[in-house]
């Protein structure tokens, strides 16, 4: 088990390493950079030799190489560098920026999942064929919605045209639900998709069977022999798709005008400040890596089959 | 006296696409309490949907159309999911076809077991568990305490059925239905799951009704047969009668068809070759263990085949015939020994000259459902392996492929169908045609009958007998079936566990055998009390 532990984490430090020099090089090939955008400008009428001088200040005279070194040592000392354009440390920028996004995509993720569970046991459950089918075709729909779209419409629905969630200054509660739900029915659809198709996969196994001749009701046999079985494939889903969660971040917070990572992104990208994007992909990375390492530790833990493989490696 | 289950013309339905496909029609038996009921037939019978019909556990496009299902003089066909909850598990139960699926893999076997209590309330939680080890006891599988938390992967496919046949007993139900309880398990251990199903419900009076395809199953544990074909009954009495003077045309071919070892040997031919086809000597093959001492799945196994004759590989799951097969086509480099197949000893060659040795030596594997690509012709099939080696005009590929479909009896117009059109009888047949297209001069046979219904068995086993003397082929045929084998072949190899415990003519082996293991696996065979029939012309015609 040690050693399938010690493996999983050595394979995500390498992906971690490989995102890092990866984001590292691409940002570094972007043509034009932070201090030209911001200090070039005209109004600021400075020399080109105040301009060298302010880019020795910040480093960028450096050769790739040196640079490179000298911010994978920044980020191991858990220093970020410095935002050009805002002239403040990155970490001070994350701190601000980084809870709020953090809020809405988990609170998504918690929104999607419970979502996916209502929409399969209602679909597995009722006994009306036209809400089974129903039910069964919503995700289709959803997975065909961009998020943009989605956001959009729902403002127009529940905040103009009912009133139901004011748009001026909402409260702290009532601002995120119209966010929450943009960002967790696209991420519901193909978690809800995967799961209804292997509960009815699972369905037709044997066990099933077997666990109905014991005189098991259906919704019994649903909890305590399906569940778990449908869920494992399931579980791959939810971490890839934990990537798709702070994509669409960063567009909900734009459609909705909230502050957080994806507002710091979208200006990062516009002024060329590299640091405050190398930090965010780093971050990002993280965050995807460590999510998909739970999944992967969480299997043996659901699947004893897998828990025997792991401990004979 | 009403009895325990009484069927009375029962008539069930299978709703595909906007029509009705009526799969029983007017089916009437009944089972007495205590009794073991047989219900006998193919596949496609009827004889599953029966017995699912009697549990309330028909599929969800199944209908009862007509007609009663009464337990215990109650009429259940008719009844809601909710009422049959009550009744399964505790008055009817069940012990399923394939143990291997049958239990939930990710909960321990302890809690499948205790769940069948649980449902029906059957004490607290401490009566439960002691019950449970109980039972799990009684069944064999021991020490108890440690197999209630092993997980369903952990155990052998015995002794999962174990597991599944303390389930259906746990509540004492007046009615078991076990459906092919034995058909996925090897012959060995088909033999103790029934003497242990016998055993309890002659501890606790249960009647069993026992679904079968294998009439030597039947035979040796049923006092009733009810022999069922296309959702009809063709006839019903006491085991014993039906066997030995059977009313029905249909029942007469079944017996006859049946392999059993009790039936006297076609006569076979002396070979003329005096050359060897295949000559495996020392064959042994070890399998990596990540972290330990190489697996050998095969230890020094050595057999001649003489040109023209069949050879058997017979051993039960596990013994190592399967990785004999393979590296006897080529498909595994041996760890040590020789295969000279046509004077070429195979383990000197790779790379091309493996591959165009491979036309010489072609195989026939067990499943006919999954040996065939669904998206291709039967035309595409047969055709395929001659575009592997020295090309063909088109003209002269269609006229071989014609060829071998006359050959194995398929008629010109299938040319066009895909395999989902096929019986699995007739995908047999395109297995075998596509085999033969290369002129090979061996033919291996791994468990090529295995999955077909015995009056198909019968065909194709014809048809390879046929194909044999017209061609000249030698045929190395594996199977887990010492009826068949007997049937078919002139030389066998027994193996167990990787080693040949025993080889030699085939009257020879079967007579005295050299080992206790073959005597045992002699043995277990079941339809040691079925009458032998006088075998009709029938089972000679492709």
């Amino acid at each position: 088990m040690t050693r399938y532990l010690l493996g999983r984490v050595g394979q995500a430090l390498v992906v971690l390493a490989i995102t890092f020099t990866a984001a590292f090089l691409l940002l570094q090939v972007l043509p034009g950079d932070a201090i030209m955008i911001k200090f070039m400008s005209p109004e600021m009428a400075l020399t080109p030799a105040q301009i060298a001088e302010i880019r020795a200040s910040y480093g960028a005279d450096l050769p790739l190489w040196q640079r490179y070194l000298t911010t994978v040592g920044n980020f191991l000392t858990g220093n970020f560098g410095y935002s050009i354009q805002a002239g403040v440390p990155v970490s001070q920028q994350l701190a601000t920026n980084l809870p709020p996004t953090l809020l809405l995509a988990s609170l998504a993720f918690v929104a999607a999942v419970v979502l996916t569970i209502v929409l399969a046991a209602l679909s597995n459950l009722t006994g009306m064929g036209w809400l089974r089918a129903g039910l069964q075709s919503l995700p289709s729909l959803f997975i065909s919605v961009p998020v943009f779209w989605l956001g959009i419409m729902l403002i127009q629905v529940f905040s103009f045209q009912l009133g139901l969630v004011s748009v001026i200054s909402p409260g702290p509660v009532e601002k995120l639900i119209l966010p929450v739900a943009t960002l967790a029915i696209p991420i519901s659809a193909p978690l809800a998709q995967i799961l209804m198709r292997n509960i009815d996969e699972v369905l037709t196994q044997p066990f099933v069977a077997v666990a109905r001749s014991k005189g098991a009701s259906r919704s019994w046999v649903l909890w305590k022999h399906v569940a778990r079985n449908a869920v494992l494939p399931t579980l791959t889903i939810a971490g890839v798709l934990f990537g798709e969660l702070l994509a669409g971040a960063v567009v909900t917070e734009a459609v909705y005008g909230l502050s957080g990572l994806g507002g710091l992104t979208y200006q990062a990208v516009g002024n060329h400040d590299t640091a405050v994007l190398q930090a965010i992909v780093v971050i990002s990375a993280v965050a995807f890596v460590t999510i998909n390492l739970i999944v992967d530790l969480l299997y043996p833990v659901l699947d004893p089959r897998l828990g025997r493989k792991v401990a004979a490696t | 006296m009403t009895s325990l289950l009484d069927i009375d013309d029962l008539a069930i339905a299978y709703k595909t696409g906007d029509h009705e496909q009526r799969v029983v029609h007017g089916v009437s038996f009944k089972v007495e309490p205590g009794e073991v009921v047989a219900l006998v037939g193919e596949s496609g019978s009827g004889k599953t949907t029966t017995a699912q019909a009697v549990l309330g556990l028909l599929a969800a496009n199944g209908r009862v159309e007509r007609g009663a299902i009464r337990l215990n003089g109650t009429d259940v066909s008719r009844w809601s999911q909710k009422r049959f909850d009550a009744i399964r598990g505790s008055v009817v139960s069940l012990i399923p076809q394939d143990p291997g699926s049958s239990l939930n893999p990710v909960r321990t076997i302890g809690a499948q077991l205790a769940e069948v209590m649980q449902i029906h309330k059957r004490g607290d939680r401490k009566t439960i568990e002691a019950r449970v080890l109980d039972l799990l006891t009684r069944v064999g599988l021991t020490p108890a305490e440690m197999r209630a938390k092993q997980y369903p992967h952990e155990l052998s496919g015995g002794m999962k059925q174990r597991v599944l046949i303390a389930i259906a007993v746990a509540l004492n139900p007046a009615l078991i239905v076990a459906d092919e309880p034995t058909s996925a398990l090897d012959v060995t251990v088909q033999r103790r799951i029934l003497d242990l199903i016998d055993e309890l419900r002659r501890e606790n009076g249960t009647a069993v009704l026992l679904v079968t395809h294998d009439l030597g199953v039947a035979a040796d544990r049923a006092d009733r047969l009810v022999v069922l074909q296309g959702g009809r009954i063709q006839e019903q009495g006491p085991v014993k009668e039906v066997l030995a003077s059977p009313r029905s045309a249909y029942t007469r071919r079944l017996l006859s068809d049946a392999p059993s070892l009790a039936k006297a040997r076609p006569e076979r031919p002396t070979p003329s070759a005096v050359d060897f086809a295949i000559e495996v000597q020392g064959l042994t093959q070890d399998f990596p263990v990540a972290g330990g001492a190489p697996f050998r799945a095969l230890d020094g196994v050595s057999f001649k085949v003489r040109r023209g004759t069949t050879h058997a590989i017979v051993g039960e799951s596990g013994s190592g015939k399967t990785t004999a097969v393979r590296s006897v086509v080529g498909f595994l480099k041996p760890t040590a020994g020789r295969i000279v197949i046509d004077g070429v000893d195979l383990t000197t060659l790779k790379g091309e000259a493996l591959r165009r040795f491979r036309k010489h030596i072609q195989l026939v594997y067990q499943n006919p459902y999954g040996s065939l690509d669904p998206k291709q012709t039967v035309q595409k099939i047969i055709e395929e392996p001659l575009l592997n080696f020295e090309p063909i005009a088109a003209a002269d590929r269609a006229r071989k492929v014609r060829d071998m479909m006359r050959r194995v009896g398929l008629p010109e117009s299938f040319l066009d169908r895909h395999p989902r059109a096929l019986s699995g009888g007739q995908r047999q047949r395109v297995a075998i045609a596509r085999a033969l297209v290369l002129d090979p001069r061996v033919l291996v046979l791994d468990e090529a009958v295995s999955a077909l219904d015995v009056t198909v068995q019968a065909q194709i086993l014809a048809l390879l007998d046929e194909l044999q003397k017209a061609l000249g082929l030698t045929y190395l045929f594996v199977s887990h079936d010492l009826a068949v084998v007997q049937q078919i072949s002139d030389t066998v190899s027994v193996m167990h566990k990787g080693r040949q415990v025993d080889g030699g003519p085939i009257d020879k082996v079967f007579v005295r055998p050299d080992s206790d293991y073959t005597r045992e696996l002699i043995d277990a065979i079941p339809g040691r009390t079925m009458p032998v029939l006088a075998s009709p012309a029938i089972s000679l015609q492709g």
